[in-house]
């Protein structure tokens, strides 16, 4: 029992990175009708927000009087870091600290802009191309993306840490009744569920309580209709894409201290988020936000020992086998629409 | 009449054979070269470093090719000569490979054993390289090995960590610097009854091919021969990026140790996840929880940042070794001083090990007077020598792995610098980690005979 509750948190978890980039994926295919290849380049470069404002919170100079020699017999200068100079030794290591959680203030302006240049600047030109020029393209660009991060960062990982206060883990067990250390899950990981839950409720409540989201809401079902009524539907559509590579950015902020961030770490997701925006229902943001967590629960389940035990390998087949089994029950998807790629 | 015999079977069977004599790839075929593949004609030789230069061991490949062009500059007589001038073998004289000016080139392998076979084999065919060195996997090495077998020149592995590449998978035109799986747990096990005591039981995770499974049957025959049980080993899929799901339940399994047996990406997420799940600060059949990565490298330790403090490990060379190990090791530092002068920061063992293979290719060539890699493989199989950076080590002529001191690290409490991560806990002696040439672990495959080419 405690092994299954265990699984059931960590696919919760799981679910909750899948569930934001498929939420910004289908954010940009309801409104734009745009295949986005480069969506997990979206959620990698917000990861690298992270690892930049960490960078500079760490840009230091040399002391003027050496510590000592170093391996070579040289002096050896200490780093001293600017933000300790400028806000002081308190309040300095506070912000190194807390660098990831501010990166999301960081964050937003940069995605935002990024989102508008990529849809104004590109992706508007392939609208009433088809499906496959889109998708190459945005493939295309993710590439680029990629290896421009490359370039910059290099190849290997990035560490990137939680706060001090959020690093280790919490023994659920302990509160369920259970044995010391049966149900144990880390912090950071419980604030990644917390935050994605957030993320996903603001911008469901968004659509649904504000007159713009009615708009774009309304643009989804009928582009032609709310144009004759002569609200510019491109403007708020474009806006959505800003809206969605921020989300995708924000998810990968918070994922920088999961797994450190490498160039690749686009790539990894991008796959698997196109699967759980197929199972959801193309174009559905609840379809989108149910499969994620689904997904992200059987892809658990399936790596434990008693079921690889009985189906060696099914951790890594498992999510591809659902989705078939569902296309085939139901071809639109758990909660597709009617039409949506039908034409 | 003797055209009585000729059917249409046996036409079509000729000429098959005839055609693909006829598309055998130019290196295979005697017209191609006099004696043996690539032979030098003029006053330059070509050696060819296949290193990653693209995907996720970019930066190890990167360094691999920054002390490959530090060993040509210190063999064409350029720079302050590193290496050369503590080796112990003095057949180089500082003006290339038997006077032949040495010159290079360079070919990707993307880590995928596919690429570096092609962008090898293009090296040989198109550039004439007579020496393939490098490499980051073993999976790309005992690809690349096997070409160069089949090509006829001598392939100077970079780093591989499998017991394969000179066990089941070894070839004659093959040599091995870097030390292996089973170097790396006869290394480990002594040092880990020392420190955790010897009544443990494990749990290990280990990358689904085949360095994982010779790392993981390494780890559990030498820790097992010292008392540790082994309770579960889970394959991991080598794609995977997040191991949360299988490091959830190791806490509750009864284990008091973790053993990762991964390896780049996957052992910088796996140990990350498993300090996040909390397991080093946790007491489990009244020990501390303990972690264990059998194989260690400085950029892994880079990208996992503070989460290896502690953490036991094994490499093949260290840059400190001279200052921590004193004597027996004479040479690291001229080759430490040589590449941050040149560079800017010290080298990794992945790029040692490239500069070592090829000055000792380089010194074969000298010794043996010749180019012909059955020459060079004569001088290098049974080769004993010193000064290049791990103390006195042997070429087995039995298999063409190099037998040297293993160095035992632990990640450092408080690095003084991204190139400082880890510690040197021992120096493993070589004889401890010398097995027998027909050991089980590296059974089922022959050396075979030298192929020049020809």
């Amino acid at each position: 029992m405690d092994a299954i509750l265990l699984q059931l948190l960590n696919g919760l978890d799981k679910g909750s990175a899948y569930a934001l980039i498929a939420l910004g994926l289908t954010l940009i295919f309801g409104t734009l009708g745009v295949v986005n290849f480069a969506h997990g380049a979206l959620f990698m470069i917000g990861a690298f927000c992270a690892v930049t404002l960490s960078k500079i919170f760490t840009l230091s100079h040399k002391a003027s009087e050496p510590s000592g020699v170093d391996f070579l017999g040289k002096p050896k200068y200490e780093d001293i870091l600017y933000i300790k100079d400028w806000f002081g030794e308190t309040a300095g290591a506070w912000m190194l600290d807390w660098s990831v959680p501010l990166s999301i203030l960081f964050a937003v302006p940069i995605m935002l802009a990024i989102g508008f240049v990529m849809e104004r600047g590109l992706i508007k030109h392939f609208y009433k191309r088809p499906h496959a020029d889109q998708i190459l393209v945005t493939f295309g660009l993710a590439i680029v993306l990629q290896e421009v991060i490359k370039y910059f960062y290099g190849a290997n990982p990035i560490p990137t840490s939680a706060p001090e206060a959020f690093r280790g883990s919490f023994d659920f067990g302990v509160m369920l009744g259970f044995d010391p250390n049966a149900i144990i899950y880390p912090y950071w990981r419980l604030i990644y569920f917390a935050f994605s839950a957030v993320i996903i409720g603001g911008v469901f409540a968004f659509l649904q309580f504000t007159t713009f989201g009615m708009v774009v809401r309304a643009g989804m079902a009928d582009r032609e209709t709310v144009g004759l009524l002569g609200i510019n539907i491109d403007k708020r559509f474009t806006i959505m894409f800003g809206i969605a590579a921020a989300v995708a950015g924000l998810a990968g902020v918070m994922y920088a201290p999961i797994n450190s961030p490498n160039y690749h770490m686009g790539m990894d997701f991008l796959v698997l988020s196109f699967v759980v925006v197929v199972v959801g229902g193309m174009g559905s943001l609840p379809g989108a936000v149910l499969a994620g967590f689904l997904l992200g629960i059987l892809e658990s389940f399936a790596s434990m020992n008693e079921v690889k035990n009985i189906l060696p390998g099914i951790d890594q087949i498992i999510i591809y086998v659902v989705a078939i089994l569902i296309l085939l029950t139901r071809p639109r998807g758990l909660m597709g629409r009617k039409g949506v790629m039908e034409e | 009449m003797s055209f009585s015999n000729l059917t249409r079977r046996s036409v079509i069977k000729t000429g098959a054979a005839a055609g693909a004599g006829l598309a055998l790839p130019t290196y295979l075929s005697a017209a191609a070269h006099s004696g043996f593949t690539n032979a030098p004609t003029g006053d330059t030789v070509t050696l060819g470093f296949n290193v990653p230069q693209s995907g996720p061991y970019a930066d190890e490949g990167a360094d691999e090719l920054r002390a490959f062009e530090l060993a040509v500059e210190h063999l064409n007589g350029q720079g302050d000569g590193g290496m050369l001038n503590t080796f112990s073998s003095k057949a180089l004289e500082g003006n290339g490979i038997m006077g032949k000016k040495v010159q290079f080139v360079t070919g990707d392998t993307q880590t995928k054993s596919d690429a570096a076979r092609a962008s090898a084999q293009s090296m040989i065919q198109k550039d004439g390289a007579i020496m393939i060195s490098g490499g980051s996997s073993s999976g790309v090495a005992v690809a690349v090995q096997g070409l160069c077998q089949e090509a006829g020149v001598i392939f100077m592995a970079g780093l591989t960590h499998s017991n394969d590449t000179t066990g089941k998978d070894k070839k004659a035109n093959g040599f091995r610097h870097f030390f292996n799986a089973y170097m790396s747990a006869a290394a480990l096990a002594p040092v880990l009854k020392n420190l955790y005591g010897d009544d443990r039981k494990v749990y290990s995770l280990t990358a689904d091919y085949t360095w994982g499974w010779t790392q993981q049957e390494s780890i559990q025959a030498a820790t097992e021969a010292m008392g540790w049980e082994t309770i579960n080993d889970v394959r991991t899929p080598l794609a995977a990026t997040d191991f949360s799901s299988y490091i959830a339940p190791v806490l509750n399994s009864g284990a008091d140790v973790l053993v990762l047996n991964h390896y780049g990406g996957n052992m910088v997420n796996s140990l990350t996840n498993a300090v996040q799940f909390g397991l080093r600060e946790k007491q489990v059949n009244g020990k501390n929880f303990e972690i264990v990565v059998p194989l260690y490298s400085e950029l892994m330790a880079r990208g996992a940042g503070e989460n290896i403090t502690g953490i036991v490990g094994s490499q093949n060379w260290d840059w400190k070794l001279e200052n921590q190990m004193g004597d027996r090791y004479k040479a690291p530092n001229a080759f430490v001083q040589s590449f941050r002068e040149t560079y800017g920061f010290p080298p990794t063992q992945a790029a040692q090990t490239c500069y070592a293979q090829t000055l000792l290719y380089a010194d074969a060539v000298a010794r043996a007077g010749s180019f012909n890699p059955c020459a060079v493989g004569e001088a290098l199989a049974g080769f004993e020598f010193d000064g290049l950076g791990n103390g006195p080590t042997l070429y087995r002529a039995d298999d063409h792995q190099c037998f040297k001191d293993v160095v035992v690290v632990r990640g450092k409490e408080n690095p003084e610098n991204e190139f400082d991560l880890v510690e040197i806990v021992e120096v493993t002696p070589a004889d401890q980690v010398t097995y027998a040439p027909d050991h089980p672990m590296f059974a089922g495959g022959e050396l075979g005979d030298c192929n020049p080419g020809a």
